[in-house]
C-alpha cells in the first residue's frame, strides 16, 4: 500500500470492523472503511495500543520465529529485564536464561548490565557534562523517538542521541564474538525476545543509525509456552550460573528505572502514551526547562506494560522490583572508560533525525487554510458526540476525510437519518 | 459560503478558570499542525497563545483571544475587560510580576509571560487603559 514498514498488521479476517481501536488510536491513524479497519502507514507509530485494545486479536505484530535463527552459525539471545517478570521470583535469573539457550540459542545475555553502560554514558557524558539541551530526553522506547520526529519535531535537540542498551549489547556481544571465536558477523545472529512491536520497527526501520546489529526480534509471548516447558525441567537444578546480572539495570523494565539509574534528583518519568503526550506538550511550551532529565515510555508501567508480554503488567512490576532488589549491581563505568566507548562511535546516532511532517489538510498552506474553512462547515452538521459510528475516531476527523475525498458525509448514522428524514418528506 | 481564505479560532477566557487555562493554545496547535504549518512557527504561536490565557486567567477580568490565521501571517489577538495595566514598561520587564502569592504558589506569575509573548512575535503590541482592559496584538509571519 505505501512505503512505510510497520510491525503492526491487521488480520483482515479476524476484524469485525469494530471502533474500539480507532478510538485508542493515539495518532488518529486508523479508520474502519467497508467494516474493516486500515492502519494509515504514514501516522502509524507502532505503539501496539490497537493490539492491546483489540477484542478479536485481528492486530498482530510482525515478529520473528525460532525457525528463523537456525539462518546463523552461532546463535545469541538477548533477554531484557521485563522476560523475568513473566516467571515467578522464585525462578532464578539464571534459568530463565539457561531456558532461553534450550529454545535453540548458542548463548543467551541479560540486558541489564547493558542497561548500566547506557546509564553510565546518559549520566557521566550527556548530563554532567551538559552535552544536551535540557530537559533532556532519552528513551529506550521506540515509539517515543517516533511520536516526537511526528509531533514534537522541535524537542529533537532535547533528546539524547544514544542507542538502546539492546544495540549497545547487539554491537558489543557481535564484535567480541567474532573476534573471540572467529566467526564471520554474519554468521553470527543476535536476537531480541521483545516485549513490543515498535522494537521490531526500530530494526527493521532504524532511527540515528544506519545499520542494526541486531538481526531479529521475538516475541516473548510467542515463545512463553516453550520457555515454561523448560523451566520445569530446570525445576530440579538449585542455582545456575555463569550469567551477567544487574539489580540497577533491571530497574529499566519498569517506568522510573533510568532516572533510578543515572542518579537524577530532578527528573520527570511519565508512562502512557497519553500522558507522554501531555508531557511533551508542557516541555514544547517552555514550561519544563527547569528539569534535567525527562524518561518516558509509550506503555503504561513502562516495557512491563507491553503488548507482547504474558502477564500483567502491575504483578511483573512487582516482581521485577524484587529481583532488582536481590541481586547485586557492580559499580556503573567510569568516565574514562565511557570516554573510550564513545570514541568507537559505535554507541551514538550517525544519522540525523529528521522530523515527520504531520498529515495535514494539504501540503499547500493556502489550499489547506481553504479546506479547513469546509472543514468547519461540515463539522457544524455533525452531531458531535465522536461516536465513532462513521469509521473515524471523531466528527473533526470525519469532517477531514471528507474534504479530502476520502469519507462521504452520509457515512455519519445521523447526517443518513436526516437526508432519510428529508427524502420522505419529499 | 463564500471564503475568506482565512480561518480565525475565537477562545473566551474566564478569570481564575486554571482547569481551562491551556486549552486555546492547545487547540490552536492542533489547528496549526493540520494546516502544515512549519514546527517553530507553531511552537511559537502555541507560546503566544499560552502566555495570553494565562495572563487573562490570572490578571484580567475575563477576556477572549481571536487566532487569524492567513497563508502569510498568523494575528494572535488578547483582549481582556480590565483592570489595565498600570504601568507598561514595568510589566514588560523579565521577572516583573504583580501576581498574587496564591497564584505563584500554583508555579504561575514567574514575571515571564509578556517578555516570552514579545520574544515570540515578530510584531508586538499592547495597549491598556486603566479601568477598561488591555489589548495585546502579536503577529507571527509564515517563513518557507
Amino acid at each position: 500500500m505505501d512505503n512505510y514498514f510497520h510491525s503492526v498488521v491487521l488480520s483482515e479476517d479476524s476484524c469485525k470492523g469494530c471502533t474500539h481501536c480507532i478510538k485508542r488510536c493515539p495518532t488518529e491513524a486508523i479508520r474502519v472503511r467497508g467494516r474493516k479497519a486500515s492502519i494509515s502507514g504514514e501516522k502509524c507509530i507502532d505503539c501496539g495500543e490497537c493490539i492491546r485494545v483489540c477484542p478479536y486479536h485481528a492486530q498482530k505484530a510482525v515478529t520473528d520465529d525460532l525457525e528463523d535463527i537456525k539462518k546463523y552459525k552461532y546463535r545469541i539471545a538477548l533477554v531484557p529485564p521485563v522476560g523475568h517478570g513473566q516467571f515467578d521470583t522464585g525462578t532464578g535469573l539464571g534459568k530463565v536464561l539457561k531456558a532461553v539457550e534450550m529454545l535453540g540459542f548458542d548463548e543467551a545475555y541479560d540486558i541489564s548490565p547493558y542497561c548500566d553502560i547506557a546509564s553510565a554514558i546518559i549520566k557521566k557524558h550527556y548530563l554532567e557534562e551538559k552535552k544536551i539541551t535540557r530537559p533532556a530526553i532519552y528513551s529506550d522506547c521506540p515509539v517515543i523517538i517516533r511520536l516526537i520526529q511526528l509531533r514534537y519535531p522541535d524537542l529533537l535537540e532535547n533528546v539524547i542521541p544514544l542507542v538502546s542498551p539492546m544495540e549497545i549489547a547487539a554491537r558489543l556481544k557481535k564484535t567480541d564474538i567474532a573476534n573471540k571465536k572467529n566467526f564471520r558477523m554474519g554468521d553470527i545472529g543476535v536476537f531480541y525476545l521483545t516485549p513490543c512491536p515498535a522494537r521490531v520497527t526500530s530494526v527493521q526501520v532504524p532511527v540515528g543509525i544506519s545499520f542494526v546489529y541486531t538481526d531479529g526480534l521475538i516475541s516473548i509471548r510467542k515463545i512463553f509456552g516453550s520457555l515454561s516447558k523448560n523451566l520445569r525441567e530446570l525445576q530440579s537444578l538449585e542455582k545456575v550460573e555463569g550469567y551477567e546480572f544487574s539489580g540497577r539495570g533491571l530497574k529499566w523494565g519498569t517506568i522510573g528505572g533510568q532516572s533510578h539509574s543515572i542518579g537524577s534528583k530532578n527528573y520527570l518519568a511519565v508512562d502512557g502514551i497519553e500522558n507522554v503526550i501531555n508531557i511533551f506538550e508542557e516541555v514544547e511550551l517552555g514550561k519544563l526547562k527547569k528539569l534535567d532529565f525527562i524518561e518516558a515510555y509509550a506503555c503504561t508501567g513502562g516495557c512491563v506494560g507491553g503488548p507482547l508480554l504474558v502477564e500483567n503488567a502491575f504483578v511483573a512490576k512487582t516482581r521485577i522490583k524484587h529481583l532488582a532488589d536481590i541481586t547485586p549491581s557492580p559499580k556503573l563505568i567510569g568516565k574514562e572508560k565511557v570516554k573510550e566507548l564513545l570514541d568507537t562511535g559505535l554507541f551514538t546516532w550517525t544519522e540525523e533525525i529528521k522530523p515527520k511532517k504531520m498529515v495535514s489538510l494539504d501540503p499547500n498552506i493556502g489550499k489547506a487554510i481553504q479546506k479547513m474553512e469546509k472543514v468547519e462547515e461540515i463539522l457544524e452538521k455533525l452531531p458531535g458526540i465522536d461516536c465513532g459510528s462513521c469509521g473515524a475516531p471523531t466528527c473533526r476527523a470525519l469532517a477531514e476525510d471528507i474534504v479530502n475525498g476520502r469519507a462521504r458525509e452520509v457515512d455519519c448514522i445521523f447526517r443518513l437519518r436526516e437526508k432519510m428524514n428529508e427524502i420522505n418528506r419529499g | 459560503m463564500s471564503s475568506r481564505d482565512m480561518v480565525i479560532l475565537s477562545y473566551r477566557v474566564n478569570p481564575e478558570d486554571f482547569a481551562k487555562a491551556g486549552d486555546a493554545s492547545s487547540n490552536t496547535k492542533k489547528v496549526l499542525k493540520k494546516l502544515g504549518i512549519p514546527s517553530d512557527i507553531t511552537r511559537r504561536v502555541a507560546i503566544v497563545t499560552y502566555e495570553a490565557e494565562i495572563n487573562i486567567t490570572i490578571h484580567s477580568n475575563g477576556g477572549e483571544i481571536i487566532v487569524s490565521i492567513d497563508k502569510a501571517k498568523i494575528e494572535i489577538i488578547a483582549r481582556d475587560y480590565g483592570p489595565g495595566i498600570p504601568d507598561i514598561d514595568r510589566a514588560m520587564e523579565k521577572g516583573y510580576s504583580t501576581a498574587s502569592d496564591h497564584v505563584r504558589e500554583m508555579g504561575f506569575g514567574a514575571g515571564m509571560g509578556l517578555p516570552n509573548m514579545k520574544r515570540c512575535s515578530d510584531e508586538f503590541q499592547i495597549e491598556s487603559q486603566k479601568g477598561k482592559g488591555t489589548t495585546v496584538t502579536s503577529t507571527i509571519y509564515i517563513h518557507d
